[in-house]
């Protein structure tokens, strides 16, 4: 089993360069860890395949119950203040895409029966782009979205 | 000893939560400026919130959530005294974990 994994490691480190490092970071992922890291829609390059991925369906609804809170413009990628709210009952998980990064899933947060659906964090933007939320309720999936003007890209490139 | 700061506050019925990890949420694309190595991901996945041994939210998160994560979330009841625990996990399988209570 040690062995095996270190296989992996060596098969991560010398593919990356060829293949590409999005690649080598999925197997570098200790999967047997954490079981339900939903680690292809983390690596989806499209919003799309992304939620189809987490959710089993992408098909979204924009709608006024999903509020997102974000800086008209960031002055640093590396650092995007990002709130979402819904005033939507049952709300079961929120999820936040940057559309215009490479793998967009930022992140998905799970409600438990006592959750408000309110969350905030702080994501990195290759590049100026939406952020979108989607709230998963009973009926279905509910999204709304922010343009953020991206000055200095925050993801290294 | 946990490197989490957490704050959390009870008013009309709803508890919020604000709190501050510490961690480099290396996203595994960037590269070494003198080397052009990669640097190797490493990053929270997985960020689970209990209120009284009750999980209130489980995040899932990717390497796209800014270095040093802040995180706020708000549940429904609390009260002042009760305990509120993060627990983080980072693909490496590192974790730490830290309570505070609700004010």
């Amino acid at each position: 089993m040690i062995d095996a994994k270190r296989r992996i490691l060596l098969k991560g480190s010398l593919g990356a360069g060829a293949v590409g490092v999005a690649v080598s970071a999925g197997l570098l992922t200790p999967g047997a860890v954490l079981a339900d890291w939903p680690e292809a829609a983390f690596a989806a390059d499209s919003q799309a395949a992304a939620l189809s991925d987490l959710f089993g369906s992408d098909a979204t609804e924009a709608s006024d119950k999903v509020k997102v809170k974000a800086p008209d413009i960031a002055e640093n990628g590396a650092v995007v203040p990002v709130t979402v709210e819904s005033e939507v009952e049952n709300a079961k998980a929120i999820s936040i895409i940057a559309s215009g990064n490479n793998t967009p899933l930022i992140a998905s947060f799970e409600l438990g029966s006592d959750a408000v659906p309110f969350v905030s964090t702080r994501i990195k933007m290759a590049k100026t782009s939406d952020v979108v939320a989607v709230v998963q309720t009973d009926a279905g999936l509910l999204s709304a979205s922010k343009s953020v003007k991206v000055t200095i890209g925050g993801c290294g490139g | 000893m946990s490197n989490i700061k957490i704050r959390a506050k009870a008013t009309g019925g709803v508890t919020t939560v604000k709190s501050l990890m510490s961690h480099e949420m290396e996203t595994g694309l960037r590269k070494d400026k003198d080397t052009g190595e990669p640097i190797p991901a490493h990053f929270i996945q997985e960020v689970t919130a209990k209120w009284k041994d009750q999980t209130v939210m489980t995040a899932l998160w990717s390497g796209g959530i800014s270095k040093n994560p802040y995180l706020s979330f708000k549940f429904n009841g609390g009260e002042p005294g009760d305990t509120v625990e993060i627990t983080w996990v980072d693909n490496k399988g590192a974790t730490e974990s830290g309570t505070a209570e609700i004010s």
